[in-house]
């Protein structure tokens, strides 16, 4: 047997991994440890990636994501042009605590990462991808003074994500169960600083939470006495976060990839996408405009596993490429995602996919593939 | 009926005449973790010792099955497409992929006792 899979290191030569504050935490658990963004993360607990997916979709899970960058801005409102220029969202009309996606652009109107922004009292807290975070730093430098700004190793980043997430963290932290979709505020735990937001990456109701380094374990454990909680490993997170059509960054969207070919035109502020100019708006505008060649869609292939890379085509004409794939244990079926050209980005199309040589039917699909269950 | 044996690659044979039924291993199975999709050859195909000739997909990752030994399929494990799971259930019994019939038996020497494969599995987890 033979394995190819995403989370497995082909490079023959052996890279040190960084390791977040939960590692051993994660080895007395029966997590196993693979290398994901420079980091040894587990892709899953003893449980297996199946039923670790099932119990956040019915319960709660908590996902270890310190790997993220946690980086924050001190600065008012006269500071907000610059960043926009970067990242296209209206910071002045974000409310306070509220929370925003959005894409930190390049000149050419390509995405060079993918990201969180919320505001708080004393600025903006950005929530970066951890393959991206030191050139997004680096990138945010060029319009904002470094000595406003710090990445927070001393951090780590919890996601607590599933149906039963808000009652069971209500009952250590109160007053969290108050707190709105999409909006972040600190709390006490410990005689330490939390800070909470309510959002997340699995197409569930959930929270990610960002506490100090020393208060993580004992936090996490606090939450694992109830019995609905366990800990979920990067695995379940990518198929969770597939069936909620959410992006995966590096994947469904790189540097050469633009907000709209991305379908995430809603990302981008009014303010931007009609008359502010930002980086690489000349590109994204036109294509606002007069429409893209490619577009990101979803695919739900009829029977069989496409994964990153399998070609798209329609009457033996190759149309398009699938950038996520597998399997959805909520689904219970085969999910993908990919580009596919413009004209053919119709909800319901007939598609081929090509895997291991053979076509293979599919259809064009609405995303997500699972509903989503937000508490607005 | 032969005494199982197993592949550098995690799999297993037990032949019988001069048909050999292959199958992966119950370390592969529990590696790979919770199967969702098998592919087995076509009847009559003729596949090479350590030739790809099926494929296993778990929720994460998909793998190419060799064929330890050489010969034309005779047989395949429907069971096994419309019930993946079984893979993980029984691997090493009723998940069972394909039989083939063996040009060559000696080819069968090659491979490991049950002995010989646990302990080389305990040292090469993946």
């Amino acid at each position: 047997m033979g394995k190819k899979s995403l989370f497995m290191s082909q490079s023959a030569e052996k890279i040190q991994e960084l390791k977040t504050a939960l590692h051993s935490f994660h080895l007395s658990n029966g997590g196993k440890m693979v290398p994901f963004a420079g980091y040894e993360m587990p892709v899953q607990y003893l449980e297996g990636i199946m039923n670790e997916h099932k119990h956040v979709r019915l319960k709660a899970g908590i996902f270890d994501v310190s790997h993220m960058g946690q980086f924050s801005i001190k600065c008012d409102e006269k500071e907000y042009k610059k960043l926009e220029e970067i990242i296209p969202i209206d910071l002045s009309s974000l409310k306070m605590h509220q929370s925003k996606y959005s894409v930190l652009m390049n000149k050419n109107g390509g995405i060079d990462d993918d990201l969180i922004v919320t505001k708080v009292n004393d600025g903006l807290n950005i929530v970066l991808n951890a393959a991206c975070k030191h050139n997004d730093v680096k990138r945010i430098h060029e319009v904002i003074n470094q000595k406003n700004t710090k990445l927070h190793e001393d951090l780590s980043l919890i996601a607590f994500q599933g149906p039963k997430a808000a009652s069971i963290l209500e009952t250590l932290v109160p007053g969290v169960k108050d707190l709105k979709f999409m909006n972040g505020n600190s709390y006490n735990y410990d005689n330490e600083k939390l800070f909470i937001n309510r959002s997340g990456y699995t197409g569930e109701d959930g929270y990610e939470i960002s506490l100090p380094n020393k208060l993580v374990e004992k936090f996490c454990k606090k939450l694992l006495e109830d019995k609905d909680v366990k800990l979920i490993g990067l695995g379940a997170r990518d198929s969770l976060r597939l069936e909620a059509g959410l992006c995966l960054y590096g994947h469904d969207l790189d540097p050469k990839t633009t907000p709209i070919e991305g379908s995430l035109s809603w990302a981008l502020s009014k303010k931007h996408k009609s008359e502010r100019s930002f980086l690489g708006s000349e590109i994204v505008l036109k294509q606002i405009k007069d429409g893209t060649k490619k577009k990101r869609v979803g695919i739900k292939p009829e029977k069989i596993i496409a994964r990153e890379g399998s070609k798209i085509f329609i009457n033996n004409e190759e149309v398009g490429v699938i950038t996520s794939g597998g399997f959805g244990p909520s689904v219970n079926g085969p999910i993908a995602m990919g580009y596919i050209k413009t004209e053919f980005a119709e909800v319901g199309k007939d598609v081929d996919l090509e895997v291991r040589g053979k076509k293979h039917r599919a259809k064009i699909h609405t995303l997500p593939f699972y509903k989503k269950s937000y508490v607005k | 009926m032969s005494e199982k044996k197993y592949s550098k690659k995690h799999e297993w044979v037990e032949l019988e005449g001069d048909v050999a039924t292959v199958g992966i291993t119950a370390h592969a199975a529990k590696q790979l973790g919770d199967i969702v999709f098998t592919e087995v050859p076509d009847k009559g195909k003729k596949i090479e010792a350590g030739n790809e000739a099926a494929v296993v997909e778990s929720v994460k990752a998909a793998s190419d099955v060799y064929s330890p030994i050489g010969g034309e399929v005779v047989e395949t494990n429907s069971s096994i497409v419309s019930d993946p799971s079984l893979v993980n259930k029984d691997p090493e019994n009723a998940g069972w992929f394909f039989k083939i019939k063996v040009t060559n038996k000696s080819e069968i020497d090659t491979l490991m006792n049950k002995n010989d494969y646990e302990k080389y599995a305990t040292e090469n987890p993946n």
